[in-house]
C-alpha cells in the first residue's frame, strides 16, 4: 500500500461548497474532510441539505461555489459517470433498482463500468466477452455470498421486500468496488432487526474490504453506534463534526434537534 | 456378517482412507457456494480430515476428547467429525439454532474440550458461554468472514488449523496413522444429545459398531448404491443426518450435497435431484402446502385438471395400501396423469429422481402420505431413534401401508411389554447416555431396548405405532384418546400448521390450533381479509370459519373408526402466537411439548372445558437474541360440529 493510499489518509475534500436552487441556498459554504476507511455519518434535520451534499459529492449536482477534491485531484466539475469511474458509488434514498430484472443481473449492472469488451462480441458471448462475463459474475457472486441473498438471486429485484431492495442496492453499489460508498438513508424504513443486519453489513464492508463509506442516516442510535465520525448539518450549513461521544453533547446539534429559536 | 469385526475396516475413519484409495476420484460431497456447486472427491474428503485431526493433534489432542460441531451443514463440518474420529474422540454435533443456554449445558456436560464451528454467529455465542464451560479450550471457526477483529488466543481459522497440522506431520510423520489404526469397533463414535420432549438434555453414545453394522444392514435392505445422491440439509446434531449424510454415506461411497443456505433448500433440491431422500413429516407437510397453496392460485381450468388425477392417484394409492386391486379404467388414467400433473409435479419439487425417501420422526399425516407416494414418489415409513442408531424397522418395498411401519431391520427383534410398549434389541443399541447412567438403566428393561411408543406387531409381522405410550389415555368417559393420531388428521390441512389435542380425563377432547400463516395469509389476501399480525389473522371470523372446515373434516374420518370415533373434537381454538422452540413449546425437531403447553396454557384449556367463548391471555415469548417480550390478546374459543355416537 502506498503512502497516498494508506488508511488515515485524506481521500475527499469538499471545501467551502455552495448550492443554490432558485432562491433558496441548500449548502452554504460546506467544508467536509473525508479520510480512508472512515465511516462518516452526515446528519440533520428535514432539509438540512444532506442529501444535497451527497449529490454534490456524487456529481448529480453541480457546486455554485467552492472545490471538491477527490483522491488528490479536483473532480469540481465532473459528470455522474465520470464520477462513477473514479470509484464513488452509492445507493438512493428512495430505491432505485431495474424492478423487472433479477438480482442477478442488478448487481451485474454494476459491473458495467468494468467491462471492456466489445459490444459484437457480447452480442455473440464468445472469447474475451464469454470469459470477461464468468469473471464478472464470480465477483458478483461474492458479493451475493457476502450479503447472503442466496436464496433471491434469481428473484425480480421489485418483487422483493422493501428492506431486501435496499441490500440489493448496496450489492449493486459494491459491485462497483468502489473506494467511496455514499449511502442515503440505508434504513429507512426499516424495523429493528433489519436495521442491525444492514449495520453489520456496513461494518463488514467497511472492515473486510476497506471501503470508506459517507452516509445520511436518522437513527441516532445506528450513527452513534457504526460511526467514526459523525457531521451535522442544519440549514445548509454545518454546525458540528468530530467523534459521535462529542457530537451527542455539542450545544449548537442539541439546539437544532430540539428545536430551539433560530435567530 | 459382522463387518464391523475386520480391524482393518472397524471404524470410519478407516472405511473413509479405504473410499479414498478405492474410489479417489470419486465425488464423495458438494457444496454451493457462490452460485456453484463444488465437489470434494473421497480423495479430498480423507486428505482433509487428516489435516484437521494433524491440527487438532497440534494442539494437544488426546484420544477421548469430545469435538463440539456446530453450524448448518457444511463439508468442512463434516471433515471435522471424520478428523476427530481418526484421532479417537468423539464428536459432539448441536443444534446450530441453540440458544446459548442451551449449548452451554451441553458443552459443559459432554466436557467438549475443542469446539469446530460454521461462523461468527456461532463464535458469539461461544464467547459468551466460555467463560462457564472451563472444559472448553479450542474453538476452530470455518468462515473467516467478521472475524477480522477477533484476536482471543482461544480463537484460531479452520485454515490456520490445517497449517498447523501439515508443521506438524513434518515432526510426527506416522502420528495420523497411528492414530489412526488404535481406533475400535468399540469405541465411542459419535455423541447425540436428544433435544428431549421432557427434561434435560441426553447424550446418547453411539460405537462405530453400532452405526456401521446398522448403515449397511439398512443399505443393504434398501440396496443403496455408490451413485446415491442425497440432500444434507437436515441438523447435524440429529442422528438421522448422521446416519444419512455420514455414516451411509462412507459404508456405501453415495455422495452427499450441502445447500447454499438454509433459505435456499427447496431451491437446492430441485437442482440436485437426489435418488435418496430423507425428510421429517414437517418438511413433506410443507413440500405438500407449496403445492396446494399453488394450485389454489392457478386458472380454474388448470385447478381442475390438476385435482381430477390427483384424486385419480391417491384413490389408487388408497387401494394399493389395502391390498385392493386397481380398475383398468384407473390403470388407463394413470400415465395421462403421469405426463401432464405427476411428473411435471415431482420434478418441480426436485423429487424426480428419488428411488428411495424415508418420513419419520413421528407418525405421518395418512393424506400426506398418500399424495406423495400417488404421485410415484417411493416415500416410506422408517421407525427408530437415536439410541438405535435410527433403524428399528423399515416398510419394503412392495410391503407398504398405510398404518404400520413395516417389518424390524435384519439382526432387529422386537416384542411388546404387557403394558404395550414396543421393545426391542438390536445391533444398534446404543452404549448408554454419557455421564447418566441412572437415565441408561430406565432405558432397558431385562435386556430389551424400551421405545416409549405404544404399539403392537399385526398378523404380518408388521409393527404398528398408536402414540408414545405416555401420551395414550382414557377420557373421563373411558374412551380411548390418541392425541397425536388426531393432531396429524388437523395437520394434513394445508391451513394447520400445529395443533395439540387435550382430553385426558377430560370429558371431551379439544384442541390447540396453530394456522399456517403463509397458507391462511395467502388464503386471507385472495378473500380481501384485510390483517395486521399473525395474532389478529388467528382471531378473525372468517379464520375460525376455515379452520371449522378441518375440525369437522377430522371429526368425520374419526367417525368412520371403530375405537376411536368417540373421541371427536368437540370445542377448539386457535392460538394467537405461533410454537416456538424458542419458547420451550415445541423441540428442535418440532415435536410438541405436552406437559410444558398444558401448563403455559392453563388458562385456555381451562376456558376450553367452561362455557365461555372467547378469553384474555398473556403470553411469554423469547426470541433468538434471549429477550423475552410479552403478548397480549384475546383468544376466541369455538364449538365443533362433531356428532358424538350416541350422545345427540
Amino acid at each position: 500500500m502506498s503512502e497516498a493510499t494508506a488508511p488515515g489518509t485524506l481521500l475527499l475534500s469538499v471545501q467551502d461548497v455552495t448550492v443554490r436552487f432558485g432562491a433558496l441556498t441548500a449548502l452554504s459554504a460546506v467544508s467536509l474532510e473525508i479520510r480512508r476507511g472512515e465511516i462518516v455519518a452526515i446528519i440533520g434535520p428535514n432539509g438540512a441539505g444532506k442529501t444535497t451534499l451527497l449529490n454534490v459529492i456524487s456529481g448529480f449536482y453541480q457546486p455554485d461555489a467552492g472545490r471538491i477534491v477527490f483522491d488528490g485531484q479536483d473532480r469540481t466539475r465532473l459528470r455522474p459517470p465520470d464520477v462513477a469511474a473514479l470509484g464513488i458509488a452509492r445507493t438512493f434514498q428512495n430505491v432505485a433498482l431495474f424492478k423487472g430484472m433479477s438480482v442477478l443481473d442488478n448487481l451485474m449492472t454494476g459491473r458495467l463500468m468494468k467491462m471492456r469488451s466489445h459490444f459484437l462480441l457480447d452480442a455473440v458471448y464468445w472469447g474475451p466477452a464469454r470469459r470477461e462475463e464468468l469473471r464478472h459474475r464470480k465477483f458478483v457472486e461474492g458479493i451475493i455470498d457476502f450479503l447472503e441473498i442466496q436464496a433471491i438471486r434469481k428473484m425480480p429485484a421489485g418483487k422483493l421486500p422493501y428492506g431486501l431492495q435496499k441490500r440489493v442496492e448496496l450489492g449493486r453499489a459494491l459491485a462497483a468496488e468502489p473506494t467511496l460508498l455514499l449511502l442515503d438513508e440505508p434504513m429507512a424504513g426499516m424495523n429493528v432487526e433489519e436495521k442491525e443486519d444492514m449495520s453489520r453489513f456496513i461494518l463488514d464492508v467497511n472492515g473486510e474490504f476497506g471501503t470508506t463509506i459517507a452516509l445520511i442516516e436518522h437513527d441516532m442510535g445506528v450513527v452513534m453506534d457504526i460511526s467514526d465520525r459523525v457531521a451535522v448539518l442544519d440549514y445548509g450549513r454545518k454546525i458540528a463534526d468530530g467523534p459521535p461521544e462529542q457530537v451527542r453533547k455539542d450545544q449548537a446539534v442539541l439546539d437544532a434537534y430540539l428545536g430551539t429559536a433560530h435567530e | 456378517m459382522d463387518v464391523a469385526n475386520d480391524a482393518a475396516y472397524d471404524t470410519f475413519p478407516k472405511l473413509a482412507r479405504a473410499n479414498a484409495e478405492r474410489l479417489a476420484g470419486k465425488i464423495a460431497m458438494r457444496e454451493k457456494d457462490f452460485g456453484i456447486w463444488q465437489a470434494t472427491t473421497w480423495r479430498e474428503y480423507f486428505e482433509q480430515g487428516r489435516l484437521i485431526a494433524l491440527g487438532l493433534a497440534a494442539l494437544g489432542f488426546r484420544r477421548g476428547d469430545k469435538v463440539a460441531i456446530i453450524g448448518d451443514n457444511r463439508p468442512q463440518l463434516y471433515w471435522a467429525v471424520l478428523a476427530t474420529q481418526a484421532l479417537g474422540g468423539v464428536p459432539v454435533p448441536l443444534y446450530q439454532d441453540s440458544i446459548e443456554k442451551e449449548m452451554e449445558y451441553i458443552l459443559d456436560h459432554a466436557e467438549a474440550r475443542f469446539a469446530v464451528v460454521e461462523d461468527q454467529e456461532q463464535v458469539d455465542k461461544l464467547m459468551h458461554v466460555r467463560p462457564r464451560c472451563p472444559k472448553l479450550e479450542h474453538v476452530i471457526y470455518d468462515d473467516v468472514r467478521g472475524m477480522r477483529g477477533y484476536s482471543e488466543p482461544w480463537l484460531m481459522s479452520l485454515a490456520e488449523l490445517q497449517e498447523a497440522g501439515r508443521k506438524f506431520e513434518v515432526g510426527h510423520p506416522t502420528h495420523f496413522d497411528d492414530e489412526l489404526a488404535r481406533g475400535r469397533a468399540d469405541d465411542t463414535a459419535i455423541i447425540c444429545y436428544t433435544s428431549g420432549t421432557t427434561g434435560v438434555p441426553k447424550g446418547a453414545m453411539l460405537t462405530h459398531r453400532n452405526l456401521i453394522v446398522t448403515a449397511r444392514n439398512a443399505a443393504a435392505a434398501e440396496r443403496l448404491r455408490v451413485d446415491d445422491e442425497i440432500l444434507s440439509y437436515l441438523p447435524m446434531a440429529w442422528v438421522g443426518d448422521h446416519i444419512f449424510s455420514y455414516a451411509q454415506s462412507i459404508v456405501t461411497g453415495f455422495a452427499i450435497n450441502c445447500p447454499e443456505s438454509t433459505a435456499t433448500v427447496l431451491h437446492d433440491l430441485k437442482e440436485i435431484g437426489p435418488t435418496y431422500f430423507f425428510a421429517p413429516p414437517r418438511i413433506w407437510e410443507s413440500l405438500l402446502t407449496s403445492v396446494m397453496v399453488r394450485i389454489e392460485d392457478s386458472a380454474w381450468l388448470k385447478r381442475k385438471v390438476v385435482q381430477f388425477f390427483l384424486d385419480l392417484a391417491q384413490g389408487m394409492e388408497r387401494q394399493r395400501l389395502m391390498g385392493r386391486p386397481v380398475t383398468a379404467a384407473q390403470r388407463l388414467l394413470y400415465p395421462l396423469g403421469a405426463l401432464l400433473v405427476y411428473g411435471p409435479l415431482k420434478d418441480n419439487l426436485g423429487l424426480r429422481r428419488v428411488r428411495l425417501a424415508y418420513t419419520a420422526g413421528e407418525a405421518i399425516g395418512p393424506e400426506i402420505f398418500v399424495f406423495f407416494r400417488g404421485l410415484g414418489v417411493n416415500v416410506k415409513q422408517l421407525y427408530g431413534m437415536t439410541e438405535s442408531s435410527v433403524f428399528v424397522t423399515i416398510q419394503r418395498d412392495g410391503d407398504v401401508r398405510l398404518d404400520t411401519v413395516g417389518t424390524p431391520l435384519p439382526g432387529v427383534e422386537i416384542k411388546i411389554s404387557p403394558e404395550g410398549e414396543v421393545l426391542f434389541r438390536s445391533p444398534g443399541v446404543f452404549a448408554g447416555y454419557y455421564r447418566n447412567p441412572e437415565a441408561t438403566a430406565q432405558m432397558v428393561q431385562d435386556g430389551w431396548m424400551r421405545s416409549g411408543d405404544a404399539g403392537f406387531l399385526d398378523a404380518a409381522g408388521h409393527l404398528k405405532i398408536i402414540d408414545r405410550a405416555k401420551d395414550l389415555s382414557r377420557l373421563a368417559t373411558g374412551t380411548i384418546f390418541a392425541p397425536k393420531y388426531i393432531e396429524n388428521k388437523l395437520k394434513f390441512s394445508p391451513y394447520v400448521k400445529e395443533a395439540v389435542c387435550i382430553g385426558q380425563d377430560r370429558p371431551y377432547v379439544t384442541a390447540l390450533v396453530n394456522i399456517d400463516l403463509a397458507a391462511v395469509g395467502n388464503w386471507a389476501e385472495r378473500r380481501n381479509i384485510a390483517y395486521t399480525s399473525y395474532t389478529d389473522l388467528s382471531q378473525k371470523p372468517e379464520v375460525y370459519d376455515l379452520i371449522q372446515q378441518e375440525v369437522d373434516r377430522v371429526n368425520g374420518s374419526l367417525l368412520e373408526d371403530e375405537v376411536l370415533k368417540g373421541a371427536q373434537i368437540r370445542k377448539f381454538l386457535i392460538l394467537h402466537k405461533e410454537l416456538d422452540p424458542d419458547d420451550e413449546e415445541i423441540t428442535r425437531t418440532r415435536k410438541v411439548r405436552r406437559g410444558y403447553i398444558a401448563q403455559k396454557y392453563a388458562t385456555l384449556i381451562e376456558a376450553l372445558y367452561g362455557d365461555r367463548d372467547r378469553v384474555q391471555v398473556e403470553a411469554r415469548v423469547t426470541y433468538e437474541d434471549g429477550r423475552v417480550g410479552m403478548v397480549r390478546a384475546d383468544v376466541h374459543i369455538r364449538e365443533a360440529t362433531g356428532r358424538a355416537p350416541g350422545a345427540r
